[in-house]
């Protein structure tokens, strides 16, 4: 399995991703079928069949009755959690102008006005090609959807302060970030209709079902190898970017 | 009792110790052994530490009592053996990793206050009286729970190890960590207490359809991964208990998900609410991380189970060999797929591996240690281990891996680790063709 789906398959690869991350666990390592050997009626039907209902003999809904059901309102209220296809955002609305104000006060101290990133800190926007030799992994080129960008900035930022934005904040934030990467024009308005329609150019870049084991080896124990073939390839010992591992924690700078 | 309370006293013991000693009607005794040593000490101020009479001031003076250490701590003379980050790795410590000293780790389990730590907003102080866990979605009854609510629950211990992915990540590109704390120490491995998840859905119920469940944790990033249902009925555990006490802070205070065998950042720590649904919710913690980038631009996901991964913990950077003659080699391997059913040993870098002996108790998905006794002749070697597991896996090569998934996937790299043994007995992270 060490072959990639190319990315007019991919499409069929999400879908069929729920599907095959179940058989990996139902099957061990067995590798469940290529995605294009499976059509949407078997993987409704396997969707079922892996979806048990366990109830187990002798236990019954409430049998313990440890706990406390949960009002509507507080179950409303812990379910932060929003779906790729918007479900789950609040009303509310926020624009790419709205969110460069906050962004300036809120965000740009560790990830730069313009999403550059300051230091370590993650960058939002980049051109890399995600084929390059170093991909930098950013919002535009490697997110599949804009929802869960909202999801993220409300539910984890900002760092210091994190879920502490309103949702028009979050909304405008989430606009400006998009606008950063080119994915919606200066006057968008992003909000639950809006987000769910943005493009993302990655949204089929995800092999959503486990491709191991992509090492098939044989325990081989004498003569395994030629020694003229072994060489050391990389050596740690002259690298100078271990932290010391006796005495006080080491406080050495950032390369 | 007796002669424990006889040495204290021929050492000299201070004045609540002869008072002890009185009341026991020894005192005759102690007073003869007191002038004994004090006449040994005369005669040999300056005596090495390992000639007789071999009794250093500890054995010849009263220790602190009972009350002294209300928790224990471990020797001072083991202050280097703590948890250490690598600065340079991340932006600040609040959203980073430290790494468990494997070198100096003893045994299967590893000690609460060793364990690795990765946050993703910081370590939370939560407080269990207002803490709750709210399990809801796809079920017929939502659940509230406090940790009292879940301690009433049937209870389980399972040992069970818990690594993250990344462990390792910064070799994919080349040897660059001299040290087995950081090429191999985003692991540790525990008994843990709780509940399982099967108890609490039983009690929940779960509606026809549901497939996927979301686990939240109360930390500031709201740490969430989705995880599918039959995995969760499986074996996961709502885990309230490490190693005999109650989790510690550093492991998700006061639950934490535990996902047997599966990378680490989805036992969610600080677990607050698990909620039922159809389809996965891809958060950012599925996709823009811990997620695998692949030489094509494709990204990996969902890649949970740790492969079968071992490692030689002595000899190691940290603990280099001394001087020619017979060891034991030692280390550790594990499996998110099951038992390890067997470790090979190499000291040439691959050519011969013999056996190694594992040592019980050898448990599913959790760290088992491995012995191979070494004639080390003095010469430059190359000692490796490889791990192969209850469903035939074998631990593959870094050059393997390499060949297969490039130089970017940070995560899943169980390849073999080659300690280099120079002739001075240092021991250095090398990778090989």
């Amino acid at each position: 399995m060490s072959s990639f789906p190319d990315r007019t398959t991919a499409a069929l690869v999400i879908a069929l991703g729920v599907l095959g991350a179940v058989r990996a666990i139902a099957g061990g390592t067995q590798a469940a079928a290529p995605p294009d050997a499976q059509t949407a009626a078997t993987q409704h039907a396997d969707l079922a069949a892996i979806a048990p209902v366990s109830k187990g003999e002798d236990e019954l809904v409430g049998h313990y009755g440890y706990g406390a059901v949960p009002t509507a309102q507080q179950i409303e209220g812990w379910s932060i959690a929003v779906q790729p296809d918007g479900t789950g955002l609040p009303p509310g609305h926020g624009s790419v102008s709205q969110g460069a104000d906050i962004f300036a006060s809120q965000c740009a101290a560790c990830h730069g006005t313009f999403g550059e990133g300051e230091g370590r800190y993650p960058k939002l926007a980049s051109d890399s090609k995600l084929t390059d030799e170093h991909p930098v992994k950013a919002v535009g080129n490697f997110w599949p959807y804009a929802t869960t960008v909202w999801d993220y900035i409300n539910r984890a930022m900002p760092f210091p302060a994190p879920h502490s934005l309103s949702p028009d904040e979050v909304y405008a934030v989430t606009a400006y970030v998009l606008n950063l990467n080119n994915l919606v024009g200066d006057d968008f308005v992003a909000d639950r209709t809006t987000l769910p329609k943005v493009v993302m150019p990655n949204r089929f870049g995800f092999i959503l079902r486990d491709p191991r084991p992509d090492t098939h080896d044989v325990a081989c124990m004498s003569d395994c190898r030629k020694p003229s073939d072994i060489h050391i390839t990389s050596s740690a010992e002259h690298v100078g970017l271990t932290p010391r591992t006796t005495g006080p924690l080491d406080e050495m700078e950032p390369k | 009792m007796q002669k424990s309370l006889q040495t204290q006293a021929g050492a000299g013991a201070a004045p609540p110790g002869r008072r002890f000693l009185l009341k026991g009607g020894i005192a005759a005794t102690g007073a003869t052994l007191l002038g004994a040593a004090a006449a040994r000490a005369a005669a040999q101020p300056d005596a090495p530490p390992a000639a007789p009479p071999a009794d250093p001031d500890w054995s010849r003076s009263l220790g602190p009592g009972v009350d002294d250490r209300p928790y224990g701590q471990p020797s001072h003379f083991e202050k280097d053996v703590i948890r250490r980050n690598v600065p340079w790795l991340t932006a600040g410590t609040q959203s980073s990793v430290s790494f468990t000293p494997l070198q100096h780790q003893d045994g299967i389990i590893t000690a609460n206050g060793l364990f690795f730590e990765r946050y993703h907003a910081g370590r939370p102080t939560v407080d269990p009286a207002q803490h709750r866990l709210m399990i809801h979605g796809m079920v017929d009854r939502p659940l509230l729970l406090d940790i009292e609510d879940l301690r009433r629950f049937p209870s389980e211990s399972r040992i069970h190890f818990i690594e993250c992915p990344a462990n390792g990540g910064m070799e994919w590109r080349g040897a660059q960590l001299n040290s087995l704390q950081f090429t191999h120490g985003m692991i540790g491995c525990a008994e843990w207490t709780g509940v399982r998840l099967s108890t609490l859905f039983g009690e929940t119920g779960i509606k026809p359809g549901a497939a996927w469940v979301l686990a939240e944790g109360a930390d500031g990033a709201h740490m969430d991964r989705s995880i599918p249902l039959a995995k969760c009925l499986d074996d996961c555990m709502v885990i309230y208990g490490q190693n005999g006490e109650a989790l510690r802070p550093e492991q998700g205070y006061p639950m934490r998900l535990l996902v047997p065998g599966w990378q680490g950042n989805i036992n969610v720590k600080w677990l607050r609410r698990l909620q039922i649904g159809t389809q996965p919710w891809f958060t950012r913690e599925e996709t823009a991380q811990y997620t695998e980038s692949m030489p094509d631009g494709m990204a990996r996901a969902f890649t949970w189970a740790i492969y079968a991964k071992s490692v030689v913990t002595f000899p190691c950077p940290e603990r280099p060999m001394k001087g020619a003659g017979l060891y034991e080699i030692r280390g550790l391997a594990w499996s998110g797929n099951g038992r390890i059913s067997r470790v090979d040993i190499s000291t040439d870098g691959g050519i011969t591996w013999r056996p190694a002996t594992l040592q019980p108790p050898v448990l599913s998905k959790a760290l088992t240690r491995f012995t191979a006794e070494w004639r080390w002749d003095g010469k430059p070697a190359m000692v490796q281990s490889r791990a192969v597991d209850e469903t035939g896996f074998v631990q593959p090569t870094i050059a393997q891996l390499r060949a297969i998934r490039g130089t970017s996937p940070i995560y899943n790299n169980n390849s073999i680790q080659t300690w280099q043994v120079k002739a001075d007995g240092s021991v250095f992270n090398v990778q090989l063709s």
